[in-house]
């Protein structure tokens, strides 16, 4: 199926080419927010934020993901993601983050300070992400 | 000559031996097969990762950036991977040699170990051993590999040392593991092309070739380089890119080190094993001539005992 929309997709972790195909639309989150890729984008660099990945494949087939760090390089017809971690929702543990989120939430309550209100916050993104990205 | 005793014992202590050394050379070659196919599998990412920081680099040339521009410590921090176990041939000692004689002064330098062969024969020479991570050689996880790069980026940021450096074994192939020293922090851009060649992974170079010609119609880089745009602006994305720039050449070289040794191990069983061969066969002539040279002489003692009763 040759969409022309289509632009081509690589998800690379130090370990294994995670995804490599054809998307018509990516969408993520990064740390200046939420953005949207479509084919000819500008060229673009930017650094990923915990949040879910939206692969839209064809109209109807939507695939998600996990995002947690990592950072992304887009060109006119070729995004890669160059991502430490992420993780499709059958591989996530819904038990093991939903813990990290309340403990989390508990750091975050207490008011720690500085570094650790920093660390308990990127914690707190990255259970969220992992929670909602299962539940998907 | 020696008894027959004691050539037969000499003997099955070799063959025993080899037995040994055959076994661990099957464990290295299997080990060795799963290293490798795991360097592989990691060489697109080391490529790309490799590619970015360079293209930013080269585009903001220098700047005020902690990373970037020199420090005012000497220290050196120097990250050496070797082995937990021995019998590897030079691979530990090619490491260590080469710390030694990179003429960094060892007063100045800090050595953050990972295995443990290294970091004893390292503190022999008189090297101080700041921080042992030994136990992540056995099972590199690419985590352990931020862990440690955090450690070290943080006495670095602190100001404690000055220039980061990575000793490690690369793997180029199976028969042959080049021993590595390359300077990581600060980035200038004269050493980065350098590093890349001299480093990191030789077989990225492919990566990096085709990812270059996949930029949009890159005739010139100049051209490429300027199309692209960062988000958030340069100086603050390689903020961001260089602790993970740095963690990724630590895993990386890592999984290569892992691959180097069992490869190592494999070639100096191998060639023991063989030794091994050599020594049985050698002994086994001996045994055989000893063994006709008693029949010869009882044969004379029974004859001139016969001779003796019938004169």
């Amino acid at each position: 199926m040759a969409d022309e929309r289509a632009f081509k997709l690589r998800i690379i972790t130090p370990d294994r080419v995670f995804y490599e195909g054809e998307a018509i639309m990516v969408e993520l989150r990064t740390t200046e927010g939420e953005i949207g890729v479509l084919k000819n984008h500008i060229p673009l660099t930017c650094i990923v934020a915990p949040g879910i990945l939206r692969i839209r494949e064809s109209d109807d087939v939507t695939k998600t993901a996990a995002l947690i760090s990592g950072f992304v390089q887009i060109l006119q017809d070729e995004v890669t993601i160059l991502a430490e971690v992420i993780e499709w929702p059958e591989e996530i543990d819904v038990k093991r983050a939903e813990e990290a989120r309340i403990r989390a939430e508990r750091r975050l309550a207490e008011k720690a300070s500085g570094t650790n209100l920093k660390r308990a916050e990127l914690a707190l993104q990255r259970s969220v992400a992992r929670i909602e990205a299962a539940r998907k | 000559m020696a008894s027959m005793r004691d050539i037969k014992r000499r003997k099955t202590s070799i063959q025993s031996t080899q037995q040994i050394t055959k076994a661990m050379k099957l464990v290295s070659t299997v080990k060795l097969q799963r290293a490798k196919a795991r360097a592989e599998r990691s060489k697109t990412y080391f490529g790309a990762m490799y590619d970015t920081v360079h293209d930013i680099i080269a585009r903001t040339g220098h700047m005020d950036n902690p990373y970037v521009s020199e420090r005012d410590s000497n220290r050196k921090a120097v990250i050496v991977i070797t082995s937990n176990r021995g019998l590897a041939g030079g691979y530990n000692s090619n490491i260590v040699k080469m710390v030694a004689g990179s003429g960094l002064d060892r007063k100045e330098v800090d050595i953050y170990a990972i295995g443990k062969k290294g970091r004893d024969l390292l503190k022999r020479r008189g090297f101080e051993i700041k921080v042992d991570h030994s136990e992540v050689i056995n099972e590199p996880l690419f985590s352990d590999a931020m862990h440690i790069a955090d450690e070290v980026l943080e006495s670095y940021r602190a100001g404690e040392v000055g220039e980061l450096w990575l000793a490690y074994t690369g793997f180029k192939n199976t028969v042959s593991h080049i021993p590595t020293l390359i300077k990581l922090l600060p980035v200038d851009d004269e050493t980065v092309p350098g590093e890349g060649d001299g480093g990191s992974d030789d077989s990225s170079e492919t990566d990096k070739k085709s990812s270059a010609g996949s930029r949009a119609g890159s005739d010139e880089p100049k051209v490429s380089l300027s199309l692209m745009n960062y988000e958030p602006e340069e100086t603050e994305a390689l903020e961001l890119i260089i602790p993970k720039y740095v963690s990724s050449l630590i895993y990386g070289a890592l999984i290569e080190a892992v691959a180097s040794e069992n490869g190592a191990r494999m070639q100096a069983m191998d060639s023991a094993t063989s030794n091994a061969e050599e020594m049985i066969g050698t002994l086994e002539l001996q045994y055989n001539r000893a063994r006709q040279g008693h029949i010869t002489q009882e044969l004379t003692e029974i004859i001139g005992g016969a001779e003796a009763l019938s004169s």
